[in-house]
């Protein structure tokens, strides 16, 4: 036999537990989330990556944003950061770590050589990461301030915040079925 | 004590092989044939004790005959003695590798097969170094153009042309005012 509680109430109403509970929609506590655990794909490649490391170090901090869980694992990671200039030789190497990289994942090109190719107009050099890879944001810079990374990663914040995965999902799941 | 008092030995030793000398504030270089190349290094390994190879590097001289120019640069290891050897080498010739005299030739001698396509007789692993094995082309040529040559192997890596805009941009060291030191585009003829 199915019973059912009748006893309970509005959470809202409850007074034991008023002022624990918030409502909300799903995509936006997802979002909430996601954007503040990102974990950085370091993908260190030239000078740049010697900016990144100083974002992530002490004085300019990202664990502020709950970035400065660096993995070394593409497995483990939400944001890969191309810092530096790719060369042919090592473009398919990203790409392979990118595609290692569970979904959500994010990019970042950082600097002007990870954009676009930067001073390297040469034959050795990958014009431009987004070539390969999908990128959310551009920093510009040769190489940019640590400033300029955070400011990239903050613009990164708000586009997570503005995604509707699971509205989404819901909406394919109905049209599928209907 | 510098690399000048060598020069009479190696004179000696290599006698028709030398083609011309130079000596420049104190740098002495020698213009050898291909042919008396590896009797000169061995002779300057074990006679003269030049324990060290600082480089080897090469010029293209495109249009010319013979088209290449290696450059071998030795030292001695307490730094008194410097020595140059130039050999031309024409296009269809290799080069006999120095790898028995200093190990230190080994990746020499792949660079300058990556970049400039000179081969190496005797090298035990001539492949490339900087480029990808595989890639068809020899960047460093004079008629290699800066911008690239688009290539694709599938699964190991591709190339493409990189836009010059204009390009490319090159500086004149020496030109009066700061404006006509700026990178500006070469003319074209």
């Amino acid at each position: 036999m199915e019973t059912i509680d009748t006893t309970s109430t509005h959470a809202a109403y409850d007074s034991k537990i008023e002022g624990n509970i918030i409502f909300t929609q799903v995509d936006a506590a997802i979002n909430w989330m996601r954007k503040n655990s990102l974990w950085p794909m370091p993908m260190g490649l030239a000078c740049c990556a010697i900016e990144l490391m100083a974002t992530a170090s002490s004085r300019f901090d990202i664990s502020r944003f709950g970035m400065e869980v660096m993995r070394f694992s593409p497995r483990q990671s939400d944001v890969m950061i191309v810092a530096g200039t790719v060369t042919y030789k090592m473009a398919l190497a990203v790409k392979r770590v990118w595609d290692q990289m569970p979904e959500p994942k994010w990019c970042i090109a950082m600097g002007a050589c990870a954009s676009s190719g930067g001073m390297y107009r040469s034959y050795a050099v990958l014009q431009g990461i987004d070539q390969l890879i999908p990128v959310d944001v551009y920093i510009s810079g040769c190489p940019p301030r640590p400033e300029a990374l955070i400011e990239g990663l903050m613009k990164l914040q708000e586009k997570i915040e503005k995604e509707s995965s699971t509205m989404d999902q819901k909406r394919t799941f109905f049209e599928e079925n209907a | 004590m510098s690399a000048t008092n060598d020069i009479p030995a190696l004179r000696l030793e290599l006698g028709e092989g030398i083609l011309s000398e130079n000596e420049f504030r104190g740098e002495n270089t020698l213009n050898v044939s291909l042919a008396a190349l590896p009797k000169a290094l061995t002779f300057c390994k074990e006679k003269l004790n030049y324990e060290l190879l600082l480089d080897i590097s090469s010029l293209d001289h495109f249009g010319d005959d013979p088209r290449f120019e290696i450059v071998y640069e030795l030292a001695s290891l307490d730094d008194t003695r410097h020595l140059r050897f130039k050999a031309k080498v024409s296009e269809d010739e290799s080069v006999p590798t120095a790898i028995h005299l200093w190990k230190a030739a080994d990746w020499h001698e792949r660079e300058v097969w990556d970049m400039m396509g000179i081969p190496f007789s005797g090298h035990p692993n001539l492949k490339r170094i900087l480029m990808w094995e595989g890639y068809p082309f020899f960047p460093l040529r004079k008629d290699f153009p800066l911008a690239g040559r688009p290539t694709d192997m599938p699964d190991v890596a591709f190339t493409g042309v990189a836009p010059l805009e204009g390009g490319p941009f090159v500086t004149a060291p020496g030109g009066e005012t700061i404006a006509k030191r700026e990178p500006r585009a070469r003319h074209q003829e």
